[in-house]
């Protein structure tokens, strides 16, 4: 759709201020409190602080709780480069051989994934699973459980991204003596490069701000993901909402960057990225 | 050329960190359980779970979540997605302000939302006191409270399925457009004949997903009013919860079956719906 | 499309080896506990992070052993969450998965019993320092089989916080009966000011009213809680026990509540209370530490009485036991815990309570002296423990207490239900809980 000069201008202009008001006053809002000192902060409004006391808030909410913040920015890194790493990989593998090889268990394997979206998972029984298998309260632990939880979507993405491409890529590299490794790797794996740029900002961003998994499956203090860190100023007697808000602006930051960096790619990505049954 | 083995490291993660405990775990939903002692009890635990005074009240409120959150996702997500594919000015920006609410966590989004509608000192109050309207108590009207959280819901969602949407509409082959445009036909027609059904594979990944979410949906309700005023913004996955919180394990595994049952009474028939009448086009 | 088998082998072999490595690669790295060997010995404390009181209490116990057993280190992890029921919810779950740490703090009554102490916590029946606590608290943390926690607060009443000022400028005197109350408060509200505060931001605080009621309902049958628990008695039916929720529906109707009762959290009403814009404040008694701190030129200001019943003679205070500190059946450290216990169930461990928060209530613990310097909330409430014009919640003498008390008595104080729809909902829920932890008689 192309609008006409004069109305490119007037629709551009009433969506700009739209979005501002609906998109960027909340984040204005949290970028306000930060600024300000507990007391000021405690009115919750958009009053400017007279004293602005950004970098000292900075520096409280890092220095909280022995510098947990430090230890949290490094485990929730580590957690969603290897959760979201191999998830990408295995599930792409999946996509790919899914809609490759029609097969009579294709409707049951759509059902379990399917329900994999559907059914919330049973906490202590993964747990005793996980004890038994030694990766409970590990980093690659919980890496695994975020792989197994995010593994539907992925693979729906990807099959219905991989039916998109011709067949005869393949057929002509297999014709070159290309087995199915160096096929998958060398022919399948930059074709889907735009969808797998969707996968891991959607995925990167749901593990990385994943609150409940954590802190059931990677329990010790020594271990604290950044979604945990908001608990350091909740209190039920005096929340210092400056320092809440502050530590919710830090916590976004990574995201935020990660969005900035593959913006262009998710476009291209998401084309006839859609599910197909 | 496509070995089945490709399928095993995936399935495997998935059957053991998923599948399995979450499966095995609906035994439970049979017995009294406290973790370390089971005992087999029927259906007891599901008598109770539909006796439940507020059962109704959160069957209600998780249907009317779902529906009016994958509904708006759907609508707003569609026009955002026109939009934003046009050539809109500041397109780049407006692209990526409204994913900006993606990016941030659902537990920060309660707290910034709590404190923007507070009936007293909110921001969404004082502004509307500007005007001269007393603002309700968005998160403490008993009736008001869910269709608060589900608006938060949307902003929050929106911008996910707006990029779906870009994503359909870009695939869309410009020559329909300008093979219509020769035959005269105008803005409307060409979005009514062309880009709505062109784009239904985005709908239904819009519809599906969202849909799911929204009927699961528990962290964005417990960090806004933890299903409250009173009972009033229940749903079932926050009334789960809530027992397995109190430690009626058993209870809340059943809660669980219900509500997977419920989840998949939609959206397997409708997921297959409109799967065909994709394929029909 | 086809393949040999040998390759196909081949390859479950090599995936089989990666996980392998990656499982054995990481379990290295878990744990976190220390060998058992006689050296430096670090021990793990976990709470929620709700309470800055708590978590200093817990600092300063820390440190004092410390000092006294230079080879045992306890390192404070307040990280859970702040209030029920996540913190209810992430305690169960470490406690069934075994990822508790070497010790926790905790409520006692009903809540522990949730637990399943018997088959989740260490056992110190047999312990020295358990012969030093008062015998009310050792129920509130005893099961079927043991005695499992040793007491980090002190008692305290539940009732009335009130504004002394806005009482003394309004010549009101501390009300003995339920209708004094009232007109109490229809004088203050007349007078301008927020006759009862009231929190429901913080659904908890919305109980604190109905659960502080039962010294009343025990004043009237000793036995009540003997007979909740084996179901021949209840609150909608009862006309005493009926008013513990009809009393939260006089405060709205009566429209003495505060403007911003439903979205105000607790640290509004403790403001509220200790700078006088409301008069009255339905509060459990360790809140007193939090006003001393936050408000210190209001300390004085603010004082405290029971919930009034029906006849003035027997007015009273229930009595809240103290949270208490538990330790996991795992951990690995058994004996240091049982020793540290020992120290926090002793006068030195008072001695520091008292030194970190001030004087806080009535300790459980034998031996233990109050300084003479109450603050004034404490001292309002010592004439009741000497008189013995007491009885503990209902939580402290019957395990059945259904778990969305606090979401019905938001529903009753905001007027969304009757006290008697409440009382019968609350009934049902309880009956719910009963039937789930097996009692007989449901």
């Amino acid at each position: 759709m192309n609008f006409r000069p004069i109305s490119r201008h007037v629709v551009g202009i009433v969506a700009v201020i739209a979005s501002a008001l609906v998109f960027l006053v909340p984040f204005a809002f949290i970028a306000v409190q930060a600024l300000k000192t507990s007391p000021e902060a405690a009115g919750l409004d958009f009053a400017w602080p007279t004293n602005i006391v950004l970098f000292q808030n900075i520096a409280q909410v890092f220095q909280a709780n022995d510098y947990m913040l430090i230890l949290a920015f490094w485990n929730s890194a580590v957690l969603t480069v290897v959760s979201v790493s191999i998830m990408v990989v295995v599930a792409a593998m999946i996509g790919w051989v899914l809609a490759r090889r029609p097969s009579r268990w294709n409707p049951w394997i759509s059902f379990l994934i399917l329900a994999g979206l559907i059914v919330p998972p049973a906490i202590v029984p993964t747990a005793w699973v996980m004890q038994s298998l030694g990766i409970f309260n590990t980093i690659i632990g919980l890496a695994l459980v975020e792989v197994a939880y995010g593994m539907a979507f992925c693979v729906l993405l990807f099959r219905a991204f991989v039916s998109t491409i011709p067949k005869e890529l393949d057929e002509a590299a297999a014709i070159d003596g290309a087995g199915p490794i160096r096929l998958f790797f060398r022919i399948g794996f930059p074709l889907l490069r735009s969808v797998i740029v969707t996968a891991i900002v959607v995925q990167a961003v749901a593990v990385f701000n994943d609150f409940a998994n954590p802190l059931y499956f990677l329990p010790g203090a020594e271990n604290a993901t950044v979604q945990l860190t908001l608990f350091n100023f909740q209190s039920q007697f005096q929340t210092s909402w400056n320092l809440l808000f502050t530590n919710i602006l830090l916590i976004t930051i990574p995201p935020l960057l990660m969005y900035v960096f593959f913006n262009r790619k998710i476009v291209e990505g998401m084309t006839a990225g859609a599910i197909k049954g | 050329m496509y070995p089945r083995w490709f399928l095993l490291p995936g399935a495997a993660i998935y059957a053991v960190l998923f599948i399995a405990p979450t499966f095995a775990s609906f035994y439970f939903a049979f017995t009294r359980w406290s973790f370390f002692n089971v005992e087999f009890i029927g259906f007891d635990n599901f008598v109770t779970f539909f006796t439940d005074p507020q059962l109704s009240k959160a069957f209600v409120n998780t249907l009317i979540y779902g529906v009016l959150t994958s509904g708006f996702k759907v609508v707003l997500g569609l026009a955002l997605g026109v939009l934003l594919t046009s050539n809109i000015l500041a397109r780049s920006y407006l692209r990526a302000v409204v994913f900006f609410p993606v990016l941030v966590s659902t537990v920060g989004v309660g707290i910034t939302f709590q404190a923007l509608m507070n009936p007293s000192h909110g921001a969404i109050n004082h502004v509307l006191a500007f005007f001269g309207i007393s603002g309700p108590g968005w998160l403490t009207d008993p009736n008001l409270a869910l269709y608060s959280i589900i608006a938060v819901d949307i902003w929050k969602g929106v911008g996910l399925a707006t990029l779906i949407y870009m994503a359909g509409l870009v695939s869309i082959p410009s020559e329909y457009y300008e093979a219509a445009t020769v035959d005269g036909a105008s803005g409307w027609k060409n979005f009514r004949y062309i880009t709505l059904p062109l784009v239904s594979p985005a709908t239904t990944t819009v519809i599906i997903l969202s849909l799911i979410g929204g009927l699961r949906s528990f962290e964005i309700i417990w960090a806004m009013t933890g299903g409250g005023p009173g009972f009033s913004s229940d749903v079932l996955a926050s009334v789960i919860y809530k027992q397995y919180a109190a430690g009626f394990y058993g209870l809340s595994t059943a809660g669980n079956v219900v509500l997977f049952v419920l989840v998949a009474a939609v959206i397997i028939p409708l997921f297959s719906w409109l799967n065909r009448k994709q394929v029909d086009l | 499309m086809y393949k040999s088998t040998r390759r196909y082998r081949s390859a479950v072999v090599v995936g089989l080896m990666i996980a392998a490595t990656a499982l054995t690669g990481c379990s290295a790295g878990g744990g976190g506990g220390g060998d058992d060997s006689s050296g430096p010995v670090t021990l793990t404390w976990f709470s929620g992070a709700g309470v800055a009181a708590n978590t200093d209490t817990m600092k300063a116990l820390a440190a004092a052993y410390h000092e006294k057993n230079p080879n045992v280190t306890i390192k404070v992890d307040a990280s859970g969450p702040s209030g029920s029921p996540d913190i209810d919810n992430v305690i169960k779950t470490k406690l069934a998965t075994g990822a508790m740490p070497d010790m926790f703090w905790y409520n006692s009554g009903s809540l522990l019993a949730a637990l399943n102490p018997d088959q989740t916590m260490l056992n110190v029946k047999d312990e020295d320092f358990v012969k030093n606590l008062d015998p009310t608290f050792v129920t509130a943390v005893s099961s079927k089989d043991g005695v499992y926690g040793v007491p980090v607060q002190s008692a305290g009443g539940g009732g009335i916080f009130y504004n002394i000022p806005i009482y003394k400028k309004l010549g009101l005197d501390i009300p003995k009966t339920w209708d004094e109350f009232l007109a109490n408060a229809k004088k203050i509200k007349d007078a301008g000011y927020d006759a009862v505060e009231q929190t429901y931001g913080d659904a908890w605080t919305s109980q604190v009213l109905t659960l502080a009621d039962f010294y009343n309902i025990n004043a009237s049958d000793s036995d009540w809680a003997k007979k909740w628990t084996e179901n021949k008695v209840n609150f909608a039916d009862d006309p005493v026990a009926l008013q513990s929720f009809t009393k939260l529906q006089d405060l709205k109707d009566g429209g003495f509540l505060n403007k911003d009762f439903a979205s105000a959290k607790l640290d509004d009403g403790l403001k509220a209370i200790a700078t006088g814009t409301a008069a009255n404040y339905p509060m459990l008694g360790f809140a007193e530490a939090t006003i001393v701190a936050n408000f210190p030129e209001h300390a004085k200001d603010v004082g405290f009485f029971g919930i009034p019943g029906d006849s003035a003679n027997s007015a009273g205070m229930t009595v809240w036991e103290p949270s208490a500190l538990y330790a996991p059946k795992n951990t690995k450290h058994p004996a240091e815990v049982k020793n540290f216990m020992a120290f926090v169930a002793s006068k030195a461990g008072c001695d520091t309570i008292t030194k970190t928060l001030g004087v806080t209530g009535a300790y459980v613990v034998k031996g233990c002296t109050l300084p003479s310097d109450a603050p004034k909330i404490v001292a309002d409430m010592l004439p009741y423990f000497d008189s013995g014009k007491i009885a503990p919640a209902l939580e402290f003498l019957s395990p059945v207490k259904g778990p969305n008390l606090a979401s019905i008595t938001v529903e009753v104080g905001s007027g969304i239900r009757s006290g008697e729809a409440g009382a019968k909902a609350y009934d049902d829920d309880s009956k719910k809980q009963a039937q789930q932890l097996g009692l007989p008689g449901w």
